[in-house]
């Protein structure tokens, strides 16, 4: 069977995918049909918010495919979700055109404030939507590959990995809240207007940018699940339990280690430009080292090598954090370092390890994560 | 035609990619063939004029007090460690002193280590698959199938270790001895010429170690195995030929028998024991 296809067979991807899809069905049903007091209805806020959600939910399935896979656990991913977004910020601030406050044809508003002459070389190219989209992929894509080499060539794992890719983030919040950077310093890019010629303010662009971040999510998890499920998704379980064996039998680690995520940058980069449009602003603080962890948050509690997990997790704590900064703004961060907590001391297998437990089928994948986390 | 013209022609294989076609020569009769061989570490001599000469198909068992350079030995064939000077043969084609581990791991030296690592989240199966020869790059193993063919070899593999019922199991659940024959296992899977064992049955209940000599014999023909072991009973149960290793140089070789009514063997090793 084509490695692509694998996936179609197994269950627990056909009810991801089927609870996808009925859930982003619901969704746009919900918004559409039903009147706007009706109790079901689904208002367009909400719809833009579990877009959000679902952005982040991506997010967390590209970091439990290097954490959770490869046992790499990476605190900077933030970043690429960041490069991502940025990538699809500049051309949506190409868009803007001459509607902007100052009214200048090419340069967006705060390169008008800062007395710039011309366009910086880089912004180039992104007026044109296939190019944003390529750097989308390219960039995150890119310094994964440059940053993956050196540390993976190095034999850099572990916790050290972990601290430099902290340290990744966090130079790169420093220098996009530099203005000489051009990219809007810490006020970032924002004001947008349209994506594609679709007004981004209009009802109809914000439940399209919902199902996009859904089916980005379906797609993405399908490749990840693919990967994983491959042989060289056992390559790469072999290799975060024994790595010298895993040499020993002949395989390159550092290549594995570098392919992988160089993929989960990708999708990570994705995330992020899906995420832009629908909260309208992306500034330097997506690089910030807590977010990073916030994201290990999430795919903790969900469980680890599981995928779906991290969907749990992601979409569960985000939607207590939207909960709880509405009612006790002050209270969150004491309730999710709370809920880290209890996931490792109560449920080292994440939410999903209690999914696995009610039906006690053959040991998965996590079975030797769990092991290393309860001892 | 300009070079890169010549880099774009693809009917062009360069020497680098092709191959090496030779087979392991073992025409002459050995597989192993050590001439010779000393390597000091800080002025200790580790090994010290070692000669030694396994056949092709040949079952050895390699004896020696704690010291006497058994596993340094093992090293040196397998690429670890350089010697002083000496030579080391692999058939009568393949100078080892010229290669890396992968390379003389490739060309069909399989070393089973003292303590068994076996990929506890994997199943049984999966081990041996990932054990199997086969084109290691990223790629290649991202698209892999396994044919029929390999799976069959798989099966096969898990007969002779007597696994095939732990087939679909984790192969962290497994029992020691058992995590010793899935090793032993992995190591098939590659088609060794040569296998180097070293202490298999340390830690082994009394089956596991009968059921192991019966592995070990049973390879034998098929390729060469070399096994180190301490355990005089176990020697006894499956050598044809023992060498007793002594302060880095062959003491003495030839049958259990013989060897162990050799004075100096007793003086050294065996009357240590008793």
């Amino acid at each position: 069977m084509h490695w692509l296809a694998k996936p179609a067979t197994e269950r627990s991807t056909q009810i991801f995918i089927g609870v996808l899809t009925a859930a982003l069905v619901a969704v746009c049903l919900l918004n559409l049909l039903l009147p706007a007091g009706h109790p079901l209805h689904v208002s367009t806020y909400t719809v833009t918010l579990l877009g959000k959600y679902l952005c982040y939910a991506l997010l967390a399935v590209a970091v439990d495919l290097v954490w959770g896979y490869l046992g790499i656990l990476s605190l900077g991913h933030g970043a690429f979700f960041a490069l991502g977004g940025y990538a699809m910020g500049m051309y949506l601030m190409r868009q803007i055109g001459d509607r902007g406050v100052y009214g200048h044809p090419v340069l967006p508003d705060f390169m008008v404030f800062l007395d710039w002459e011309s366009l910086p070389w880089y912004w180039h190219g992104f007026d044109m939507a296939w190019f944003a989209f390529l750097m989308v992929l390219l960039v995150p894509g890119l310094l994964a590959l440059v940053f993956g080499f050196l540390a993976f060539r190095s034999r850099v794992t572990g916790v050290y990995l972990s601290i430099i890719t902290q340290a990744l983030t966090f130079a790169l919040m420093l220098a996009f809240f530099r203005n000489e950077m051009g990219f809007g310093g810490n006020n970032g890019l924002t004001d947008f207007k349209e994506l594609l010629t679709f007004d981004l303010s209009a009802d109809s662009t914000r439940l399209g940018l919902f199902v996009a971040s859904g089916l980005a999510l379906g797609l993405g998890y399908w490749l990840c699940r693919a990967i994983v499920s491959s042989k060289l998704g056992r390559v790469c379980v072999a290799s975060r339990d024994a790595e010298a064996r895993t040499r020993f039998l002949g395989y390159r680690v550092e290549r594995v280690q570098l392919f992988v995520f160089v993929v989960s940058a990708m999708l990570a980069g994705v995330a992020g430009a899906l995420y832009v449009p629908q909260v309208g602003i992306i500034n330097p603080s997506v690089f910030s080292p807590l977010f990073s962890i916030e994201i290990v948050v999430w795919v903790a509690l969900g469980g680890r090598a599981t995928l779906y997990g991290a969907v749990i997790g992601a979409i569960l704590v985000n939607y207590a954090k939207t909960v709880f900064t509405g009612v006790m703004p002050d209270a969150w961060l004491f309730a999710l370092g709370g809920l880290f907590v209890i996931a490792t001391v109560v449920l080292p297998q994440g939410l999903a390890g209690l999914l696995a437990k009610r039906k006690r089928g053959k040991p998965t994948a996590s079975a030797k994560g769990v092991k290393e986390a309860t001892a | 035609m300009t070079i890169l013209q010549s880099l774009a022609n693809r009917d062009r294989v360069f020497d680098f990619l092709i191959p090496d076609p030779s087979p392991v020569d073992v025409r002459h009769g050995p597989i192993l063939y050590l001439e010779d061989v000393s390597v000091s570490f800080d002025g200790f001599k580790a090994i010290n004029d070692l000669n030694l000469t396994i056949d092709d198909g040949e079952l050895r068992c390699i004896i020696g007090p704690n010291g006497a350079g058994k596993t340094t030995m093992m090293d040196i064939i397998t690429g670890k460690t350089r010697p002083d000077h000496g030579q080391v043969w692999f058939g009568s084609r393949h100078n080892l002193l010229t290669m890396n581990e992968p390379e003389i791991a490739t060309l069909g030296i399989g070393r089973k280590f003292q303590k068994p690592t076996v990929f506890e989240a994997l199943s049984v199966f999966e081990n041996l698959e990932l054990a199997m020869s086969a084109d290691k790059r990223v790629m290649p193993t991202l698209v892999a199938r396994l044919s029929g063919e390999a799976r069959d070899r798989i099966d096969e593999v898990l007969e002779m270790i007597g696994l095939q019922t732990e087939r679909d199991r984790a192969a962290g659940i497994l029992s020691h001895g058992q995590k010793q024959w899935l090793e032993i296992g992995m190591l098939l899977m590659q088609r060794p010429r040569l296998l180097l064992v070293d202490e298999p049955v340390a830690g082994m209940t009394e089956q596991e170690m009968e059921r192991t000599g019966e592995l070990l014999t049973s390879l034998a023909g098929k390729q060469s195995v070399v096994v180190v072991e301490h355990d005089m009973g176990f020697v006894r149960s499956i050598a044809r030929k023992v060498t007793v290793l002594h302060q880095g140089s062959v003491l003495a070789e030839g049958s259990m028998d013989q060897v162990s009514s050799d004075p100096r063997v007793v003086e050294v090793y065996l009357g240590e024991e008793s």
